[in-house]
């Protein structure tokens, strides 16, 4: 406060800060944002890998025990487990793209009442996922939910989703599209708002129509919504944890822990004591990450070079 | 009136600075952190504050209370950064993380100077590394509760020796009903079932070794184990799809009268109760025995503990002591307050069914010895993976040699 004052009513002195203004004045702006990123991002994913060199409870001394933790992940089974389940995750959860898109091109239409379609599909995004992870726990409840009602009146055998390992990961999965679908959905609806509607009349002098329209035509144009749809699909199918806890607790005996809740359910749950590994797992899902975050930005670079 | 008298007491005690033993009125802070979160523990909890409030007016109480479940969890954080002063926890070895990491205040010198009377029979419970970390204030038992009713029907008897139960469960499950209740979903149950299942094939002390990691998991004991636990599994003795469902959705089975039985803690009677089931309808029964050997019992302890970063030490030792009182311990475990059993010797248990039957049952027929339970008497990782094991053998049997497998690396890594 009192330098910033002092520097004001003295200007033509040429301070140091006047003469380096227009250089200093963009770190400055930045330096609050750069110092909490740093603190709290940076600094902790350093700490993390440090972390996962050691043994520790998260209470006590930590003991360097170099990378023992991760040769432990290499044979462990729950981190195998856990490692196939994000790679359905993220299989499956691509699934999102073009149910969002079908919806979106049934939705982009001049109805009465479209509005109201629009916001009623757009409503399981709104819904918390804990919610979302509750509504389908009960629609899968072996005897009582609605999905077995459903199966016996058309004379099918109950079947216990979230109760047999086999199944339990895509039943979660499904319940994680829901939302996900309404999401890519309106990134659609806006991107459709966009399309060009000169090309779409030359396109049909031309006698382009259906499939081959929304192939060559439309969908080109779409092509900002699908890589922001991809990218938010990927990332929700990476931090998958609400659902998982919410629905199956990483249960039917942990097969349905993906490799964020096997970390949480190692170093922060009720019997987890193992920082040092949890942190193990965590780097190993940080460079999990890295590697799709590096290819995104890989690619929006190349869109960049060519957009100019 | 007593209300005017106690402030002028203080009050004279306060300006004069005469505030002898006699009076010892406590003033300055005292901040409780409870998980008693549950409507009936909240209100004991809301009143044991209050209580010890009216008696030092010039304390100022602080409580805060937890979700139960999330305490497990926020426990860590509240011993580290601003420590309340009184926290609830639990016994035996799930102090263990705790106490290692010397976050748990030592309060041995309250046992030995004589300011916890009455508590001799449970202080093994409080004891790790020959210290005392806490004080206990509440303890249920296990064992099984079932349909009476649905008993009378069936012309069953309340079985003694595990053939009988077999035998009872045969007919039950001819009826088109199952034998036992039990939710999954969180694990815990499975353990309280594996507890009673070794603690009678193999004994208390054999169950206490393993554990203490002791004794292998594929030990041929620890099979045997599993080998009756499966009798029950394969009559189709259990609900089916227990791992969809907590304890308390698996309490609709025994009130809808599908299946006959629970094996769960005195905690479940309440639940029970507020179903619409009348004393008549419910009963309990210890545990069968299996082999010759003397019962062993889970009987868990929950705690009150003073954090070694506390700021109000003199304030919450006096609390504790309260607590633990033999009056205080009456009251609080009343049935119409927590309804459970008084860790105080001098304390009278509450007149209902099931409360004297469990005091009953554990002060004359649990020789063997009294386990916490399974979650609490196993270290932490050890507890958590053997939990799930006992869940996938629940659910598929034939898994059994790959879990103890599992389970006996876990324990060549866990236990050094």
């Amino acid at each position: 406060m009192t330098s910033l004052t002092a520097g004001s009513t003295t200007p033509h002195k040429k301070g140091w800060y006047a003469r380096n203004e227009i250089k200093v004045t963009p770190w400055l702006f930045l330096l609050p944002g750069i110092l909490f990123f740093a603190v709290y991002v940076i600094a902790p994913i350093f700490q993390s890998f440090w972390i996962s060199f050691h043994e520790w409870d998260g209470l006590g001394e930590k003991t360097y025990i170099g990378f023992a933790n991760y040769e432990r992940l290499a044979t462990d089974r729950k981190f195998e487990v856990s490692f196939w389940n994000n790679l359905k995750w993220l299989f499956l959860y691509l699934l999102a793209i073009p149910l969002g898109l079908f919806i979106a091109l049934l939705l982009n239409q001049k109805v009465w009442g479209i509005r109201l379609y629009k916001s009623l599909f757009f409503f399981p995004f709104v819904i918390s996922q804990v919610v979302v992870g509750l509504v389908f726990s009960w629609f899968y409840l072996p005897r009582e939910g609605l999905l077995n009602a459903v199966l016996v009146t058309f004379g099918m055998e109950p079947v216990n989703i979230l109760g047999h390992p086999g199944t339990a990961t895509y039943g979660i999965i499904a319940a994680g599209l829901w939302p996900q679908t309404a999401y890519c959905m309106i990134l659609y609806l806006t991107g459709l708002n966009a399309v060009d509607p000169e090309q779409v009349e030359a396109a049909r002098l031309d006698g382009a129509k259906g499939y081959k329209m929304l192939w060559y035509v439309i969908l080109p144009q779409l092509r900002p919504a699908t890589f922001i749809a991809f990218v938010v699909t990927i990332i929700g199918a990476l931090r998958s944890f609400d659902l998982i806890s919410v629905m199956t607790n990483g249960g039917p005996f942990g097969s349905t822990r993906v490799l964020s809740f096997f970390m949480y359910e190692e170093s922060f749950s009720e019997f987890g004591f193992r920082m040092g590994y949890g942190a193990a797992i965590a780097v190993v899902l940080f460079l999990l990450m890295l590697c799709f975050i590096g290819y995104f930005l890989w690619s929006m670079f190349q869109d960049e070079k060519e957009g100019r | 009136m007593s209300f005017n008298l106690k402030t002028t007491l203080a009050a004279l005690a306060a300006t004069t600075m005469l505030a002898g033993p006699a009076l010892a009125d406590l003033t300055g802070n005292l901040r409780i952190m409870s998980d008693m979160s549950n409507p009936a523990p909240r209100a004991a909890m809301e009143g044991l504050a209050a209580e010890f409030g009216a008696m030092h007016p010039e304390l100022n109480i602080e409580l805060e209370i937890v979700d139960r479940e999330a305490w497990k969890t926020q426990i860590r954080n509240a011993l580290t950064a601003n420590a309340p002063d009184v926290i609830n926890w639990y016994a035996a070895n799930r102090m263990g993380p705790y106490v290692d990491a010397g976050l748990f205040e030592d309060i041995s010198d309250m046992y030995e100077d004589g300011s916890l009377p009455g508590l001799d029979a449970v202080k093994g419970a409080m004891t790790l590394d020959g210290k005392q970390w806490g004080v206990p204030y509440t303890y249920y038992q296990w064992g099984i509760y079932y349909r009476e009713d649905m008993f009378k029907d069936l012309g069953l008897v309340e079985p003694v020796t595990f053939d009988d139960e077999l035998a009872n469960c045969q007919k039950i499950v001819d009826s088109g009903k199952k034998c036992y209740a039990i939710g999954t979903k969180f694990l815990w149950t499975a353990g309280g079932w594996f507890d009673y299942m070794n603690m009678r094939t193999n004994g208390f002390d054999f169950h206490m070794q393993l554990a203490r990691g002791e004794v292998a998991w594929t030990d041929e004991r620890v099979k045997e184990t599993f080998a009756n636990w499966r009798k029950i599994i394969d009559m189709g003795g259990y609900i089916d799809d227990h791992q969809s469902y907590s304890w308390q959705e698996a309490l609709k089975f025994m009130t809808d009268g599908d299946a006959a039985s629970y094996l769960i803690g005195n905690f479940a009677v309440p639940h029970l109760r507020e179903a619409g089931l009348d004393d008549t309808q419910i009963d309990f029964y210890q545990f069968p025995t299996i082999a010759d050997v003397p019962q062993g019992e889970d009987a868990p302890t929950d705690t009150f503990h003073i954090p070694a970063n506390a700021s109000n030490k003199d304030n919450a030792r006096a609390f504790l002591q309260f607590v633990t009182s033999a009056d205080v311990q009456t009251k609080l475990n009343a049935g119409d307050s927590l309804g459970q059993l008084p860790v105080n010797a001098a304390s009278s248990v509450d007149a209902d069914e099931f409360l004297e039957q469990g005091f009953e049952m554990l002060s004359t027929n649990a020789q063997g010895g009294v386990a916490q339970f399974f979650d609490r008497d196993f270290p932490a990782e050890m507890a958590s993976m053997g939990m799930e094991g006992l869940q996938e053998f629940m659910v598929f049997p034939d898994n059994l040699d790959d879990i103890l497998a599992r389970l006996e690396e876990a324990r060549g890594r866990i236990y050094k």
